[in-house]
């Protein structure tokens, strides 16, 4: 960690509908944050807080209401594939197209060429343990899977940035810590900047060097944490007296927007927003 | 092998009970005829229609009509085609198109358009002309209607991934919109094909010239009903052949 500022975000808010109007919602309040470059960013917060909003706003998916987000000094006015790399929650694999040919497209889409795109699809299956599944179809595999396919189309794009929307939150406990072990050890041989947005405290304290916990709706960074540990976190880490003591500060911090966040929700008759 | 055995017998076994059910009709329409209790005229006995059947089959006189038949489905096909996919692509490129139109289109599908044959005749005559304009017209429905249906409901979550790789609007039309739209699309074709043949083949034995349907209707008016009834089964046997082409390919389009 070099102390580089990968990603400045200043003043960024965000609103969905107009003021006033029914489906009125502000989703952020001024939010200000640096991401170092290289290092491994969690944003945690209550249902609705605004975390996945604030991604979108980053990898230029959506136009903040106010503020602004630079990348490298370049403002984000719109989608940069040269810099930016997504992984989803729900399953952005074209479920048409195999697993090597949704690599294939992605670095397509990017401009890669060819031979440089026939080189790099094989060692991003590697890299995730998905070589003998090339030539399946997401259908054909399960959850955890598909998520593997979807960081190997992400990684072959070979950005510097990398932002994950709950890539595990449609998963099993187990096979999200599975995926939460290989992607520590994956991301500590790569110099990438990873934003990954989670509800789950032990996946931020497990994967992150710093978390980002957010408050309730209209959300804003209420504090940041530093977790200490170097990349590749084992499974050792998760049973030892320090991982027990950050996620007990994180769940203090979130207890109580959450208990706001639920009763904003129960106010407005309705489910919490994601 | 054994996971496969199971689905087969039993396809097997419902072919044979649909087999001993149309061997129990034909029975049936054997013992009404031969015992005389329905006049030939109404009804001649199968052995007689067979016999026709192979005459017709034999001197290829159907040549002409089938040829007719299959041309003003072509063309009317073809012109529905172009109309309804390039119509449909249109109007599902605004969410507001979509709302204004798909009612609209829903509504027209609904009318029997075999009610217009009248005036398809005053305008383009008895010729094939109303005929390629009324297939055109009743199978341009569907296919708009479903290729709206591909195009429109995309999961936008492919829009957005494939925005964020880079796609350019070609791309993005390419390898995300088109092969997510195309097994809908497929399907509105195999629709629309079905109702354009069958509209054509009753317009021809309505208002026209010639045509299989036309054949039919002239052998039923000259009372030779063994060959009407042999010309009937021809057509039926042609379109339970076609549809099932057209099946087969939509299935492998959505393969």
């Amino acid at each position: 960690m070099t102390g580089e500022i990968a990603v400045r975000i200043r003043g960024v808010s965000h609103q969905f509908g107009e003021e006033g109007g029914t489906r009125f919602v502000r989703a952020l309040r001024d939010t200000s944050l640096d991401i170092k470059r290289g290092e491994l960013l969690c944003l945690i917060g209550p249902s609705g807080c605004g975390k996945s909003t604030l991604l979108s706003i980053m990898g230029g998916l959506m136009e903040p209401s106010s503020g602004t987000v630079e990348i490298g000094r370049q403002p984000v006015r719109g989608p940069m594939p040269k810099e930016i790399a997504f992984v989803f929650q729900e399953n952005a694999l074209f479920p048409w197209s195999t697993v090597r040919e949704n690599i294939d497209l992605g670095m397509m889409f990017q401009g890669v060429r060819k031979a440089e795109r026939e080189k790099r699809a094989p060692q991003c299956l590697a890299a995730v343990g998905l070589s003998d599944f090339a030539d399946y179809y997401p259908g054909q595999l399960s959850g955890g899977m598909r998520q593997r396919a979807a960081l190997a189309r992400a990684l072959s794009l070979e950005t510097g940035i990398l932002l994950m929307d709950e890539p595990f939150g449609a998963l099993d406990e187990q096979t999200r810590m599975v995926l939460g072990e290989d992607l520590s050890v994956l991301l500590s041989r790569s110099d990438k900047t990873i934003v990954f947005v989670t509800h789950s405290l032990g996946e931020a304290v497990f994967l992150a060097d710093r978390v980002a916990v957010f408050s309730a709706r209209p959300g804003s960074i209420k504090e940041i944490i530093e977790i200490d540990e170097p990349h590749p976190r084992n499974p050792d880490f998760i049973t030892s007296e320090k991982f027990t003591r950050v996620r007990n500060q994180l769940y203090g911090l979130l207890h109580d927007e959450i208990r706001k966040a639920v009763s904003q929700s129960a106010m407005r008759g309705e489910a919490a927003q994601p | 092998m054994t996971p496969r055995a199971a689905p087969d017998r039993s396809r097997w076994a419902s072919r044979a009970v649909q087999a001993l059910f149309l061997g129990a009709l034909l029975s049936f329409w054997y013992f009404l005829t031969a015992s005389g209790r329905v006049s030939a005229i109404l009804l001649p006995d199968p052995v007689s229609v067979f016999h026709e059947l192979s005459d017709v089959l034999w001197t290829g006189e159907f040549v002409g009509d089938l040829l007719v038949t299959l041309t003003e489905l072509a063309v009317a096909f073809a012109i529905s085609m172009v109309l309804g996919v390039v119509t449909g692509y249109l109007i599902s490129r605004s969410s507001y198109l979509i709302t204004v139109f798909e009612p609209l289109l829903a509504g027209a599908y609904a009318i029997p358009i075999i009610l217009f044959l009248p005036l398809y005749v005053l305008l383009f005559g008895l010729g094939p002309l109303s005929k390629f304009m009324l297939g055109a017209t009743i199978a341009f429905f569907p296919i708009a209607m479903n290729t709206i249906a591909g195009f429109g409901y995309v999961d936008k979550i492919f829009i957005t991934s494939a925005r964020s790789m880079g796609a350019s609007n070609y791309q993005l039309f390419r390898y995300v919109l088109l092969p997510a739209a195309f097994p809908v699309i497929v399907t509105g074709l195999r629709m629309g094909f079905t109702v354009a043949l069958l509209a054509i083949l009753g317009s021809e034995t309505i208002a026209s010239l010639a045509g299989l349907g036309h054949h039919i209707v002239h052998l039923s008016e000259s009372m030779d009903m063994a060959r009407m009834f042999a010309y009937i089964t021809f057509a039926v046997a042609i379109a339970a052949f076609l549809n099932a082409v057209v099946s087969k390919l939509e299935e492998r389009g959505k393969s």
